[in-house]
C-alpha cells in the first residue's frame, strides 16, 4: 500500500538530525535519491513517463506524508512541476524540480530565452530545473484549450516551460520561516529547454500550488496532534501526566477536530483534482480552511508542550514553522476565502446550497 | 480519527431533486423567520406529508413500514429538509433515534406496534434522559420505575424534553434497581405513553419566549410490562447507543444555515473585502462539515459505530454554528429584531443569536463531547 511504503520510508529516514542539517543548508542528496528510487517523486506521471501512474489521490498520500514528516526536500514542488510538464507533453527530467510561483508574461521571453528576476522560488538553489508557466496577464482564470498542433498558441492560452538552473541563472538565497529555501532566481537570457501549450488555467501554478500546500499542511497538522497527545501522556506534573487534566484534554479535542477537518478537506480537494471538471472550489475550500486552522492548532500544540516545545532542540517547531510559512504560500487563506466569498455573493443566496451539493461540476466561478 | 471521504452515490441526485420539488410545494410560502426554527418546528400535517413520500424510517426494514433504503439516501433527504428550514420536529426524534433504538433493542412486538406508526407520521417520540439534577451526569438520574404487578410504577421528573407537550411517547431512562449513586448499573429504558395516568407535562419558556421544551413529571405512573426496551439494567449501554444516533446527523452543523443564506442575500454585491473573506470562511467550514457529516453517514451505512466521529462533527459543527450570528452581526450594521416589521435578516439573526447558547448544550454539552473525544485520543 502506498501509504505504508511512504510512511515507512519517511519514518526511518527523516530524522530530526537530517532536518536540522537541511536547515543549515546541506542538501539531503541521499534522501532525495531514496525518494526518487521509491517512485514517490512523480506520482502523477504515467509509468511510460517514469512515474507511478497515479492521480492526485496518490499524490495526496505522498504530499500529506511529506508534511507529516517535515521532509526537507522539494517533494511537493517536484510533484507539481512534473505534473505541469506532463500536461504540456514535455518529458520530465530526473532530479529535484521547482516551479516559478507566478506566471511569466510572454514579453519576458525573447528568442526563446527568459530575462527576469523571480522571487520566492521554492528550493531554487537545489532544483535541477525550474518549471514555469507563460501566460498573458490578461487571461482569465479558465484557460483556453490547447493550441492546434504546430500552430501558435491561441490568445490567452497558457504554455509550460522549463529552464535548467545551471544555464545563466544567478541565485540570491532566501528562506521562509521554516528555513526552506525561497530563493530569488535571476534569469539573464536563460534558454528555455521546452515551451509547449497546455490546457490549464492561467493561474494553474497558484491553484495547484495551493492544492499541494493544503495536503502538506493537513499532514503537518496531524503530526502536531500526535506529538501533543504523546507529550501529554508522558509529561508528569502534580503527580500525573498532564493529559489527565481536563483543560489539556479539551484543548487536544479541539485540535483533533481541526486536524480531522483539514484532513478531509485536503483529500476532497485532491479527489476533485483527480476527477473531471474544475477543482477550483474544493481547492479554495481546502486552502481557506486549513490555512485558517493554523493559528489555533499551532497555538494549542505549543501550549501543551510548554517551554520545551519552544526550543529549537525539541523539534515540534519543524511542523509549526512549516505551517506558519505554507499557509501564506500560493495565496493566503484570507485571499482564497475572499475568492469563495465573492463567488458565493455574486451567485446569490438561493444558489449557495445547490452549488455545494452539485458534484463538483458547477463550482462557483470566480467573479474576478 | 480520520474521516473517510465518501461520495454520495449518483442515484441520490434524483432523490434530491424530488425532495427539493416537494419542499418548494409544501413550504413555498414559509418566511425565513419560520425556517430559522429548522428542525425545532413541529408540524404534524407536514410530517404526515413527508411520511406519505416514504421519507420517515427510510432505512428501516419494509416489514415495519420502512423504506429499506440506504443511510446515504436518508442523509440526502435530511440535509435538504434542514437547509430549507422544514418543520420536521414532530417526527425527527422518532426517525433519528427512537425507531433505531427499537430496531436494535426492542421486542418484535414493540417494533410491530410502534415503527409503522412512526413511518406513517402518526406517532411522535421524545427523549427522556435529563432531569433537574442530572444533565451531563446522566448516570446520576433519580427517576425510578419500581416493579409492580403487570408492569412498573414510575416516579420522578424529566427535564428539557423537546416536544413532550406535543408528542405521544417518550423513551425514558429510569433507575430500576440499586441506589441513585451515579453508577451505570441498574438503569433501564422504558417506553412511556405521555397521555397515560400519572404523567404531567409542563412546557418551559426559553429565553426567546418559545415553549418547545418541557418538564415531565411521573407520579405513581403505571407503565405496562411490555414497554420495557431491551434488558432491565442494560439502560446505560443502550442510552449510549441512542446518543450516538442522536449525534450523528447533519442538524449538528446546519442549525444556522438560514442565517448564512440571509446574510449572503443582504450583503451588497460586490461586497467589501472584509465581507468576502468572512463569507468565504463560512463557506469553507460549511463545505468541510458537510464532507465530515457524509462520512459519518457512510459509517452508519457500513454498520460501523460512529460515536467518536459523530462527537467530533458535533463539536466542530457547534463552534461553526455558534460563531455565525457574530459573523453576521459584524458585517451588517443592523440590530436583530423579532416580529413583523423587522426584515427577514433581522428576524433570522434574532432567532439564531438567542438560540446559539443551546447549540453547545443540547445533545451533549461541548465539555462532554470533548471528554469523549479525549477518550478516543487515549487520554482518559
Amino acid at each position: 500500500m502506498l501509504e505504508d511504503a511512504v510512511t515507512r520510508l519517511f519514518a526511518e529516514r527523516v530524522t530530526k538530525e537530517r532536518i536540522e542539517a537541511a536547515e543549515r543548508g546541506d542538501w539531503q542528496d541521499d534522501l532525495w535519491r531514496a525518494v526518487e528510487d521509491a517512485g514517490l517523486a512523480r506520482p502523477l506521471l504515467s509509468e511510460d513517463a517514469g512515474g507511478a501512474g497515479g492521480s492526485w489521490l496518490e499524490a495526496h498520500v505522498v504530499l500529506r506524508a511529506s508534511g507529516y514528516h517535515c521532509v526537507p526536500l522539494p517533494l511537493g514542488e517536484t510533484v507539481l512541476a512534473s505534473w505541469l510538464l506532463a500536461r504540456a507533453g514535455i518529458p520530465v527530467p530526473v532530479g529535484p524540480l521547482t516551479v516559478l510561483p507566478a506566471p511569466i508574461a510572454p514579453g519576458r521571453l525573447a528568442a526563446g530565452c527568459l530575462t527576469a528576476e523571480v522571487a520566492d522560488v521554492p528550493w531554487g538553489r537545489h532544483a535541477g530545473h525550474a518549471v514555469l508557466v507563460v501566460a498573458d496577464p490578461g487571461a482569465g482564470a479558465a484557460g483556453a484549450g490547447a493550441a492546434p498542433a504546430g500552430g501558435s498558441p491561441a490568445p490567452g492560452a497558457l504554455e509550460v516551460g522549463m529552464i535548467a538552473r545551471a544555464d545563466g541563472v544567478a541565485i540570491r538565497p532566501a528562506e521562509n520561516v521554516a528555513r526552506e529555501p525561497r530563493d530569488t532566481l535571476v534569469f539573464d537570457a536563460a534558454p528555455l529547454l521546452a515551451r509547449r501549450p497546455a490546457a490549464l488555467p492561467a493561474d494553474a501554478v497558484r491553484l495547484f500550488g495551493a492544492l499541494v500546500r493544503s495536503a502538506q499542511m493537513a499532514g503537518a497538522l496531524a503530526t502536531l496532534l500526535d506529538q501533543a497527545v504523546r507529550y501529554a501522556g508522558e509529561r508528569v506534573q502534580f503527580g500525573r501526566p498532564i493529559g489527565k487534566f481536563q483543560v489539556i484534554q479539551h484543548m487536544l479535542a479541539e485540535l483533533a477536530g481541526a486536524v480531522a477537518a483539514a484532513g478531509i478537506a485536503a483529500e476532497a480537494a485532491c479527489r476533485a483534482a483527480a476527477a473531471e471538471g474544475d477543482p477550483r472550489f474544493e481547492i479554495a475550500v481546502a486552502k481557506t480552511l486549513i490555512g485558517g486552522a493554523v493559528d489555533r492548532a499551532t497555538g494549542i500544540a505549543h501550549q501543551v508542550h510548554g517551554a520545551i516545545g519552544f526550543t529549537y532542540e525539541h523539534g515540534l517547531h519543524f511542523a509549526t514553522r512549516r505551517l506558519w510559512s505554507w499557509r501564506a504560500e500560493f495565496g493566503s487563506d484570507a485571499a482564497w476565502a475572499a475568492a469563495l466569498g465573492h463567488a458565493a455573493i455574486a451567485r446569490g443566496a438561493d444558489t449557495l446550497w445547490p452549488d455545494l451539493t452539485a458534484r463538483g461540476r458547477s463550482a462557483p466561478r470566480e467573479r474576478r | 480519527m480520520r474521516f473517510e471521504l465518501r461520495e454520495l452515490p449518483p442515484e441520490t441526485e434524483a432523490l434530491r431533486r424530488e425532495v427539493r420539488a416537494f419542499l418548494a410545494g409544501a413550504l413555498g410560502a414559509l418566511p425565513p423567520a419560520r425556517r430559522a426554527f429548522t428542525w425545532s418546528g413541529f408540524d404534524p400535517a407536514f410530517s404526515r406529508a413527508v411520511a406519505a413520500r416514504g421519507w420517515i424510517g427510510m432505512t428501516w426494514p419494509e416489514r415495519y413500514g420502512g423504506g429499506g433504503r440506504s443511510a446515504l439516501e436518508r442523509y440526502v433527504v435530511l440535509e435538504e429538509m434542514l437547509v430549507a428550514g422544514a418543520p420536521v420536529g414532530a417526527h425527527w426524534v422518532g426517525d433519528r433515534q427512537s425507531g433505531p433504538l427499537l430496531l436494535r433493542f426492542g421486542t418484535e412486538e414493540q417494533r410491530r406496534r410502534f415503527l409503522p406508526r412512526i413511518c406513517g407520521g402518526e406517532l411522535f417520540f421524545c427523549i427522556g434522559m435529563s432531569e433537574p439534577d442530572s444533565g451531563s451526569d446522566l448516570a446520576s438520574i433519580r427517576a425510578r420505575a419500581a416493579r409492580t404487578r403487570g408492569g412498573w410504577i414510575a416516579n420522578g421528573t424529566k427535564l428539557w424534553t423537546t416536544g413532550a407537550h406535543l408528542c405521544d411517547v417518550m423513551i425514558a431512562l429510569f433507575r430500576t434497581s440499586g441506589g441513585a449513586d451515579g453508577r451505570h448499573a441498574g438503569l433501564s429504558q422504558i417506553l412511556v405513553d405521555l397521555h397515560g395516568p400519572g404523567v404531567t407535562v409542563r412546557t418551559i419558556r426559553d429565553l426567546a419566549g418559545h415553549e418547545h421544551f418541557c418538564e415531565v413529571v411521573f407520579e405513581d405512573a403505571f407503565i405496562p410490562d411490555d414497554m420495557l426496551v431491551g434488558a432491565e439494567g442494560a439502560g446505560w449501554d443502550q442510552v449510549m447507543a441512542e446518543l450516538a444516533y442522536e449525534r450523528s446527523g447533519p442538524e449538528r452543523y446546519l442549525s444556522c444555515y438560514p442565517l448564512l443564506a440571509e446574510l449572503v442575500r443582504v450583503l451588497p454585491d460586490p461586497p467589501g473585502e472584509r465581507a468576502a473573506v468572512a463569507v468565504g470562511r463560512q463557506v469553507a467550514h460549511l463545505a468541510t462539515l458537510r464532507q465530515m457529516s457524509i462520512s459519518v453517514a457512510g459509517m452508519l451505512e457500513a454498520g460501523r459505530n460512529p460515536a467518536l466521529e459523530a462527537a467530533l462533527v458535533k463539536d466542530v459543527g457547534g463552534v461553526f454554528e455558534q460563531a455565525l450570528p457574530g459573523v453576521a452581526q459584524s458585517l451588517v450594521d443592523i440590530e436583530p429584531r423579532a416580529g413583523a416589521g423587522a426584515s427577514d435578516f433581522q428576524q433570522v439573526l434574532a432567532h439564531c443569536v438567542q438560540h446559539a447558547p443551546s447549540f453547545s448544550l443540547r445533545g451533549g454539552t461541548r465539555e462532554i463531547l470533548r471528554g469523549i473525544i479525549a477518550r478516543g485520543l487515549g487520554l482518559r
